[in-house]
């Protein structure tokens, strides 16, 4: 695994590292960010599809939870090294960002955002205690981030608002560009094929 | 010639239909592991519920999980024909259930149904993160 060639933070991202660690500095947007990437004049209260809306917004918040922790839980192991620490940490900082996107459609579409699990409940459906080795977690994060951007490519025929289909693709885009640095960086061979997510 | 590409016409017009055929659960396996396992896994309820025994099973019936009011309502039983109609289209199948991913390839469903079944039949077996995955089931 040649982790230094593949794997590195941007200048001015590793002093974020310690904050995160000791759990503070979380990453929010604002509400006008929030509103200018959800496209707040598409998301009116009332429509028809709204609840259902929500409530494919909620599973995938519910997703994203799940996505933080996993991250936390690989960062807290000790067992991932820099530069990978921080790779980790800043692809954790993206997941807390959709979070916050999430949160804003979802109020804004009427709904009520599920709440994250407990970190032990994670750790317990994610195995975390199998983890061993840095490549252990860096597998874990690889299935999840590959199956998070299939998800989202499965859910956007379900949307009632086309305005949110863009926004899942853009949330597509992030898990992609996550699966492909660790792919990368376990050594794992790119597709060879095109169109390699959604099926 | 032509009455040539009639006979092949008609020979693939008999010819078995891709979501008639039966699944094959070792490509269903890899299926439910790049679809499904965002949410889902066998043994765990994650964002969705646990898979394991899914087959033959009535809809809403994981305990420890917390469906929908329209899924604990639905008198389904979980067989081929209810999950492809349900992994088509949840919404249709359950109005007001929270799913929202679809399938639309019918031997991709055809393949994770038959792995689902298999791993029903399997019984059940320690906690693990083996694969798995679609929604609220």
């Amino acid at each position: 695994m040649n982790d230094s060639a593949i794997i590195r933070p941007p200048a001015g991202f590793i002093a974020e590292r310690r904050a995160f660690l000791s759990g503070v500095g979380k990453a929010t947007l604002s509400a006008s960010a929030v509103a200018l990437i959800v496209g707040c004049e598409s998301l009116a209260q009332g429509a028809s599809n709204s609840a259902s809306d929500a409530a494919i917004l909620n599973a995938a918040l519910g997703l994203e939870h799940e996505g933080i922790t996993a991250y936390q839980l690989g960062a807290e192991s000790g067992l991932l090294q820099k530069p990978v620490l921080d790779v980790a940490v800043m692809f954790k900082n993206h997941h807390e960002e959709h979070r916050e996107i999430l949160i804003g459609a979802i109020r804004k579409l009427g709904g009520t955002p599920v709440a994250p699990k407990s970190k032990d409940e994670y750790a317990r459906a994610l195995n975390a205690a199998s983890l061993k080795s840095q490549t252990d977690v860096l597998r874990l994060a690889a299935r999840l981030e590959r199956a998070a951007a299939n998800a989202y490519i499965g859910v956007m025929p379900s949307f009632g608002d086309r305005a949110l289909a863009q926004v899942a693709a853009r949330l597509v885009a992030d898990e992609t560009m996550h699966w492909t640095v660790l792919a990368q960086t376990l050594g794992d061979k790119l597709p060879v094929k095109a169109l390699a997510f959604g099926a | 010639m032509p009455r040539f590409a009639i006979m092949l016409f008609a020979i693939a017009l008999m010819a078995p239909q891709p979501g008639a055929a039966a699944g094959d659960p070792e490509r269903g396996e890899d299926l439910y592991e790049r679809r499904c396992f965002a949410c889902h896994s066998l043994d765990a309820n994650r964002v969705g519920p646990a898979h394991r025994g899914v087959f033959g099973r009535k809809a809403g019936a994981v305990p420890g999980y917390n469906y929908s009011p329209a899924l604990k309502r639905s008198e389904i039983v979980w067989d081929e024909a209810t999950l492809d109609k349900w992994l088509t289209n949840p919404q249709a199948l359950i109005p007001g259930q929270r799913m929202g991913f679809r399938l639309g390839d019918a031997v991709e469903r055809a393949d994770i149904i038959a792995f689902l079944k298999r791993e029903s039949a399997a019984g059940s077996s320690a906690q693990s993160l083996s694969s798995g995955r679609p929604r609220e089931r």
